[in-house]
């Protein structure tokens, strides 16, 4: 469905000009169709999301599979999941209406609307995915091989990151793409945190689009069936299943070939 | 000698590791808490602005241009009846869909094409499966931008989790329960109906539930297939006074569902609206939590049930 709608778009639209122009203005009369701003967009957030949800997944979960006494755990990991269960759009009030204000006090100029308060609370938002799989992953790995670790002195820092991590990676590697594939993904809280203005920009202190945005965006308002201006949304989502489906992919490799079999 | 300067070092080193084995607890229960943090201040933050707005008449009202008379019907409405679709279209679909790749499917490559379909699946944001039902739904079958197509999108959405619960929880069942009924000579679908379905209910059902929460608070999806934003009435009541007493015209009318009400108010740029939208969003986290937590209490409770 997507391809087929896609194509009508592309006799349109040179491909060359989909990916090098370097304005994203379909709905004006001057219309450009180049996607990179879009692309740029969704790129800097999920950089911004993952540089806190990865750190931050993986160090909780190593905490709570190789320190964490049991008490702790039982209470962490509903936690977790509760705090994975949120609407996205109650984490998009959140970042507009909380952190950006937040943000605003410890860097003055920052625009209401911007990539860094977005992606930030994007990066929480997937915390709970990363660390939960980090977590299985690392559960996974058996005993003996962290007992021959302490039997020789080990701490369980040392432990951790020297016997198991290693042991687990590719489970680790497929929950990091799973945190990839939900931030590319991820639209409500970058539409309402963001604002919805396509601008090409590697600054996450700017207001941009992501190509989920976008979409959200043209839905809002009125389309005929048919005309170009639908047929955009169909190209920009073609391009972010082809990227989702590429890290899939990606993951599936990795998990296939690195896996340790006990 | 030799042995004493030895000792001293490695005495040196074990106690510096030791400090950053200590540090990374520090640094861990840190993390932990600053996640626990964060989910308080959304949580209470929501409930500071909102709480005041949950009166009886917020649920009541349709909204409106004024906040103060604003109010959420046509949202919980529309989500309810949205679900009521999504249910029934999602339920039979996953579960014969699990029970068929777990106990009936041979292992060749129509098998794997699916399985891996069906993984596939899960990965896809959600606004792809929204551009999906645009084209499909609304558009090829004539749908029109209704409950029934909203329903039947998020029934895709959720799907991959159903089959995955169902399988994982017919997975669970020892195998000397199937021997023991075929044993008996019961045929493969009497064994399903009798011995296993019963047996794996409650994970199917967790499955079920976590779906469904998932379900309510999808927003993209239902924004692409054009859910309105403003709606100052009701679809029709399924149950008319007049014959046939059931009516089926809800399905097709155009709707709009709660996450999509708070998107809205969230959008616009006077407070109280904001204030609107913390109430709604209010109601949207205590439906959701109270869904997960429903799926983890009927998790613990109905496993430890299980006589094997």
């Amino acid at each position: 469905m997507l391809v087929s709608e896609s194509m009508v778009f592309f006799e349109h639209v040179s491909l060359r000009e989909f990916l090098t122009d370097t304005q994203w203005t379909p709905l004006f009369d001057d219309a450009h169709y180049g996607i990179l701003p879009l692309v740029s967009g969704t790129i800097v957030s999920s950089v911004v999301a993952l540089a806190v949800a990865l750190p931050f997944g993986t160090i909780i979960a190593i905490y709570l599979s190789e320190f964490a006494p049991f008490t702790v755990r039982e209470i962490a990991k509903p936690f977790l999941e509760l705090l994975g269960g949120i609407p996205t759009v109650v984490y998009g009030y959140f970042a507009l209406l909380f952190v950006t204000p937040m943000l605003q006090f410890f860097f003055p100029g920052l625009p209401g609307f911007s990539l860094l308060s977005a992606g930030l609370v994007m990066g929480v938002m997937i915390i709970p995915y990363v660390s939960s799989m980090t977590e299985d992953a690392m559960r996974s790995v058996p005993m003996h091989l962290r007992e021959g670790s302490y039997a020789t002195g080990a701490t369980r820092f040392q432990t951790a990151i020297k016997v198991v991590v290693p042991a687990s990676l590719s489970g680790i590697a497929a929950a990091y793409i799973l945190g990839i594939s939900r931030a590319v993904g991820e639209t409500m809280v970058v539409a309402i945190a963001a604002g919805m203005q396509p601008n090409l920009t590697w600054n996450p202190a700017e207001p941009a689009a992501t190509i989920t945005t976008y979409i959200v965006q043209v839905s809002l308002g009125d389309l005929p069936h048919g005309s170009i201006g639908y047929q955009t949304i169909f190209a920009a989502g073609l391009t972010l299943l082809l990227i989702t489906l590429i890290f899939n992919i990606l993951g599936h490799l990795l998990r296939k070939y690195y896996r340790e079999v006990y | 000698m030799n042995y004493d300067k030895n000792l001293a070092e490695i005495r040196t080193m074990i106690a510096r590791h030791r400090r950053w084995d200590r540090l990374f607890l520090i640094t861990g229960i840190v993390a932990l808490m600053i996640a626990m943090l964060v989910f308080l201040a959304l949580i209470i933050g929501m409930v500071i602005d909102g709480a005041p707005r949950l009166a009886m008449d917020f649920f009541t009202s349709f909204p409106s241009r004024r906040p103060e008379a604003a109010g959420i019907l046509s949202a919980w409405v529309g989500t309810t009846l949205v679900m009521l679709v999504t249910a029934v279209a999602a339920v039979p679909l996953g579960i014969s869909a699990g029970v068929y790749l777990e106990e009936y499917a041979p292992k060749n490559l129509l098998t794997e094409i699916i399985e891996i379909n069906v993984t596939n699946l899960a990965g896809v944001p959600s606004i792809i499966y929204g551009l999906l039902a645009l084209g499909l739904f609304v558009y090829q079958l004539g749908l029109g931008q209704s409950i029934l197509a909203a329903g039947l999108t998020l029934a895709l959405l959720i799907l991959p989790v159903v089959i995955v619960a169902t399988r994982e929880a017919i997975r669970s069942i020892p195998v000397s329960i199937r021997e023991g009924a075929y044993a008996m000579g019961a045929t493969k679908w009497q064994t399903v109906s009798d011995h296993i379905l019963p047996y794996s209910s409650a994970g199917i059902l967790t499955g079920i539930i976590i779906g469904l929460a998932r379900a309510i608070g999808e927003t993209a999806p239902i924004i692409t297939i054009g859910a309105l934003t403003f709606i100052a009435f009701l679809p029709e009541s399924p149950i008319q006074s007049e014959f046939p007493f059931l009516s089926f015209e809800w399905l097709m009318a155009p709707f709009t569902v709660m996450p999509i009400q708070m998107f809205n108010w969230v959008s616009r740029p006077e407070e109280a609206f904001q204030l609107n939208a913390a109430a709604a969003g209010l109601v949207l986290v205590v439906m959701t939590l109270a869904m997960n937590g429903l799926a983890i209490y009927l998790r613990y409770n109905l496993r430890k049930k299980i006589k094997w």
